[in-house]
């Protein structure tokens, strides 16, 4: 089955760099701002992008983020919007455009029709950062259904045994969580980040992406040394926050200058 | 001693699944029915692998339930009494009553059965500090309590606006040598606390336990949170044996996350006789929007790591939920409870803030007994089941009906709410300005 991230990340690779993917949560400010803002990512550097759905719950952001995605819950942002914004993004460019979701809004929606309607928007899959390969039945049959990547995340923590079942389960690629903890900017990239991807790769992983704390050029170099993939996050959405549109394209430029292998 | 009636012995209630003979009791996890699970991030996977291989070694190991054993006699009490509440019962139909009064142990409700195993679990493992979320603080004052008992550090999370109206609790557990940490995003209440000690659990896994204070989350924590509180069950069944020379008609529990009503049903769960019934927190009423009736409105979904019910909107966005109750005002319930549910083996109903306060007064003023607010909505429930049953049989049998209710916990911690609610104090005093805070729940 093709995959659209693994061929976005395949042609950052042809071109003897790592893929740079940036987060955005969706309708943060607005649903207009985030599609301007996607475009903006693509158009100067970034690979794949994630649009994150903002949710009442989200256990695995830090402040930033969580701050972000409560306020564009405060301003009415409803779930089905998260495809308006996919399309906008994929009308106008050629990355590959992954939603993040924690799962309860997608079991609501149901598995299936979150997944047909994601497709038709023309997205390249889901990242799950709640949801475990484990109790992933239902997507799984709808991601093969609908030809959508399958991101599950990866850990310091996590066994050899579980990594290699999560692998298994992936398409597109691996995401490598570089610490353990929430997302947030850190003031340098954790040294477990390179075990982890080294232990995806023992277990079979293709395509290994690294997030969580990653929010200068500095880091982006570091990770693009052993990873297939360097995912910014916090910075990104301070950068919308703060400057808007403008600002996010000003920060993957210089984001993307570390992308190259040295 | 009566001989207790076996499946079948009672086809009027005898269920399709008690039939066959399939036991409800023990139930394992991660899933009951189609609920349970761990839906919960990679990173916190490993530790929940640790856990529950420690508490599954843990239970077969005679000097854990021997410490266990030791702990619940000599430090909190146990067994806690079976009481007949011969006076209240006149206003239930004229039923005999009888109340679980867990409000006897130490530090006032069940939720020390809970924390002292988990602690020593968490000792097990090495690990040398505990987390706990905390709504109305009865949860965090039980782990911090356990906590200075076995010489761990001890943080409790909660919701900042929880932390001012229940500013005696805190300071409880501080003098317990805790530290309290406010929790100031979201809608600041239990659920926010559950989510910041998640996230402080997944920073610092290495060395800190998540001391879950209900029935719910992630597999191992419905079973595990069940397994420590078996204990009612047993004891309520032995007794009401003991006392009366047979089993219940009914048994009574309220429902929040539902860690009590566990506890007490898992001993009655087998016996066909005995009709079980979770009381939920009405609030202002199921038609108002304002409550807490987690089974009776919600939905199937994930929070927290489990499937379960849930109060969410068409988006699958968590709804905040409201009771008087602190104990009770939790958007979510434990699995094994949406399952009971759904087979029908229990009945869940929902009892108003107003209700609720009614069995409080009517407690205190026949009993000499202050409740809990959060085991008054099993009061006001005891009422109504036990004016059916007396409803049901000819006259004159009621009085030989017989109805256990969990008296869950101790009302101390609840008098400036209900000072207010019952319009008790001058308008001036500083009990006042509590008891208005503590009644915006």
């Amino acid at each position: 089955m093709t995959s659209k991230s693994a061929i976005a990340i395949d042609k950052a690779r042809a071109e003897g760099r790592a893929a740079l993917i940036g987060y955005l949560p969706a309708g943060f400010p607005t649903v207009e701002e985030t599609i301007a803002a996607g475009i903006a990512l693509a158009r100067n550097g970034a690979d794949l992008i994630e649009i994150g759905i903002p949710y009442s719950d989200p256990v695995m952001d830090g402040p930033v983020i969580q701050a972000a995605t409560t306020e564009a819950l405060a301003k009415g942002f409803a779930v089905r919007q998260v495809f308006d914004v996919v399309a906008g993004i994929t009308a106008e460019t050629d990355a590959a455009v992954l939603v993040m979701t924690y799962w309860n809004p997608v079991v609501r929606m149901g598995v299936d029709e979150f997944s047909r309607r994601l497709a038709e928007a023309g997205g390249a899959g889901l990242i799950t950062p709640d949801l475990i390969p484990d109790e992933a039945a239902e997507w799984m049959a709808a991601s093969d259904k609908y030809g959508l990547d399958r991101v599950f995340l990866v850990a310091p923590s996590s066994s050899t045994e579980r990594m290699r079942r999560t692998v298994e389960a992936s398409r597109g690629f691996v995401y490598a969580v570089s610490i353990m903890g929430v997302t947030g900017a850190r003031s340098s990239v954790s040294a477990a980040a390179e075990g982890v991807v080294a232990a995806a790769k023992a277990a079979g992983a293709e395509r290994v992406c690294v997030g969580l704390g990653v929010s200068n050029a500095e880091h982006v170099a570091e990770i693009a040394a052993y990873a297939d993939g360097v995912i910014v996050g916090t910075a990104l959405v301070a950068a919308i926050r703060d400057g808007g549109a403008d600002a996010v394209a000003s920060l993957t430029r210089d984001l993307s200058a570390g992308l190259t292998r040295k | 001693m009566a001989e207790a009636p076996t499946a079948g012995s009672d086809e009027g209630s005898v269920d399709a699944f008690l039939q066959g003979g399939t036991s409800l009791r023990h139930a394992p996890g991660p899933y009951f029915g189609s609920y349970g699970g761990r839906w919960m991030p990679e990173s916190l996977i490993a530790a929940l692998d640790e856990l529950e291989d420690t508490f599954e070694k843990a239970k077969a190991d005679p000097e854990f339930t021997a410490q266990i054993a030791d702990l619940n006699k000599n430090y909190s009490g146990r067994p806690s009494l079976l009481t007949e509440a011969k006076r209240f019962a006149e206003h239930a139909g004229g039923v005999r009553i009888f109340l679980k009064r867990e409000d006897l142990n130490h530090t006032g409700s069940h939720k020390i059965n809970n924390v002292l195993g988990q602690a020593l679990l968490a000792k097990r493992m090495g690990k040398s500090r505990v987390i706990a979320e905390t709504g109305a603080g009865q949860h965090g004052v039980a782990s911090a309590t356990a906590a200075a008992l076995l010489g761990l550090e001890c943080v409790v999370y909660m919701g900042a606006e929880d932390c001012r109206r229940q500013a005696l609790n805190v300071a409880r557990m501080e003098l317990l040598g805790a530290t309290v940490i406010p929790v100031t995003n979201g809608s600041q209440t239990l659920k926010d606390a559950i989510n910041e000690a998640l996230r402080d659990w997944v920073a610092n896994v290495g060395h800190t336990h998540y001391l879950l204070g209900t029935a719910a989350g992630a597999h191992p924590f419905p079973a595990m949170v069940r397994y420590f509180h078996e204990v009612i069950g047993e004891e309520a069944r032995a007794q009401i044996l003991e006392q009366t020379g047979r089993l219940p008609d009914a048994v009574c529990a309220c429902i929040g996350g539902g860690s009590n009503a566990i506890g007490i049903f898992h001993g009655f769960l087998d016996d066909p006789s005995v009709k079980i019934y979770g009381f939920e927190a009405g609030g202002d009423g199921v038609d108002t929007g304002r409550h807490a009736a987690t089974i009776t409105l919600g939905k199937p979904g994930v929070l927290h790591g489990a499937r379960s019910y849930l109060m969410q909107d068409d988006d699958g966005q968590t709804i905040e939920s409201h009771s008087i109750s602190a104990g009770l005002d939790y958007p979510g319930v434990g699995p094994e409870h949406s399952y009971l549910a759904d087979i029908g083996r229990v009945s869940y109903e929902p009892i108003t803030d107003s209700e609720a306060m009614d069995a409080f007064r009517l407690l205190c003023r026949t009993e000499g007994i202050i409740p809990a607010i959060e085991s008054s909505h099993a009061l006001a429930g005891a009422i109504k089941v036990g004016q059916r049953l007396a409803a049901e049989g000819a006259a004159g049998e009621a009085s030989d009906k017989i109805v256990i209710v969990n008296l869950s916990g101790r009302g101390d911690k609840d008098v400036a709410t209900a000072a207010e609610w019952f319009d008790l104090l001058d308008k001036d005093s500083a009990e006042a300005t509590i008891g208005k805070e503590g009644e915006q729940l």
